[in-house]
């Protein structure tokens, strides 16, 4: 179980842009850094990030990201949703070892 | 006549404007009696925009753990931080601002951590957190959170002077291979540039903090022996008597200044 501090504007308008962020705990090892005895650490990574969006039965992503040995550790991700209903937003994050962590977060449109 | 209506006109004239000089010169030398600078004014604008927000801040996240720690129950009478402190925002208020303090049984200055380590041993009966360990770092963070905007206060007790003035000698003292203190720097050279890193005045103003090297949590004592392995010296361990020293003279140095815990740095 990772840490994640995921920030959604309460209550946002009907039809506004809102903006969405998700921060997460993970080391993000590149496998490329030599420990204290020389040998390469194996690479842990996430490797992707994928938001969506359900309401009333249907469930889209809206947002997705591939990531790379070089984004650095507690990765922060933010972008913009338009808020046209209220329904719940689901955030999953995948990665190296099995590694993989969901959330939801329920958005109320006012 | 017409003197006498001058007259008090004239003194009024002259007593308001002496107030306002009066003011004027407090409000500049305010100014400059406290041209002390945080890490933060060093700092470009986007690393102090990761600070300002809580959403943004890498930091929180071990706030986070910290708070559910604080109310975890451990050792063998099954009490948490909670137990007997309560709630955090209202214990905890203005607590580190003013360590390094004297604990009342060895009659010797303890930093922040060792105060939490003396509580999960004589009140919780736990084994306490080793120095610098993520557990350690998080419950750390989230008590000093609890000072945030508060001014740094080193209490006022006179048991204190002996060690500020140690860890005074040992700001001044030059080290390592290098042979430099860290007055060198910190003080003589604040501003300026070491490599493409801007030498901060070492005010320790937001401890534990987030600092993007690291990409991690840290201690003011991990900064110390950061320091003191790049200027080829031999860094103290976590919780060394020196190194409580300097944190003291270090808060008698800030004292006054905000804190800004949980902070950022490059």
């Amino acid at each position: 179980m990772a840490r994640t501090l995921i920030t959604v504007p309460p209550n946002p308008k009907k039809n506004t842009v809102i903006e969405i962020r998700a921060l997460i705990q993970h080391p993000m090892e590149t496998g490329l850094r030599p420990d204290v005895e020389g040998k390469l650490q194996p690479r842990n990574i996430i490797q992707r990030f994928e938001c969506r969006f359900s309401s009333g039965g249907k469930s889209d992503v809206i947002f997705s990201a591939e990531l790379f040995p070089a984004i650095s550790a507690n990765p922060y991700i933010a972008f913009n949703f338009r808020a046209t209903q209220s329904g719940t937003l689901g955030f999953q994050w995948t990665g190296d070892n099995g590694f993989t962590q969901a959330e939801t977060v329920s958005l109320v449109v006012v | 006549m017409v003197f006498i209506w001058l007259l008090p006109a004239t003194f009024a004239a002259i007593g308001t404007e002496a107030c306002a000089a009066e003011e004027a010169a407090n409000k500049a030398g305010n100014k400059i009696t406290d041209s002390r600078k945080s890490g933060y004014d060093f700092m470009s604008a986007s690393t102090q925009a990761l600070q300002n927000d809580d959403s943004q801040n890498p930091a929180m996240l071990w706030v986070k753990d910290g708070e559910a720690l604080w109310g975890r129950e451990a050792g063998k009478d099954k009490k948490s931080c909670a137990s007997c402190h309560g709630a955090a925002p209202k214990s905890m208020r203005g607590v580190a601002a003013r360590y390094p303090a004297i604990e009342k049984k060895t009659r010797r200055p303890i930093n922040l951590q060792q105060r939490i380590n003396l509580c999960q041993k004589d009140h919780q009966h736990a084994a306490p957190f080793a120095p610098e360990t993520q557990e350690m770092l998080r419950i750390e963070s989230y008590v000093g959170m609890q000072s945030r905007g508060l001014a740094i206060t080193p209490p006022r007790d006179a048991r204190l002077a002996a060690f500020t003035q140690k860890g005074k000698v040992q700001f001044e003292q030059r080290m390592g291979q290098l042979d430099l203190s860290c007055a060198d720097c910190h003080d003589n050279h604040a501003g300026k540039k070491l490599g493409g890193a801007t030498i901060p005045e070492a005010h320790p103003t937001a401890y534990p903090l987030y600092r993007l090297e690291w990409q991690s949590l840290g201690s003011v004592e991990r900064r110390l022996r950061n320091c003191m392995s790049g200027v080829r010296a031999e860094p103290y361990p976590y919780g060394a008597p020196e190194f409580v020293e300097l944190e003291l003279y270090l808060a008698a140095r800030a004292a006054g200044m905000k804190l800004e815990t949980p902070g950022v740095r490059p």
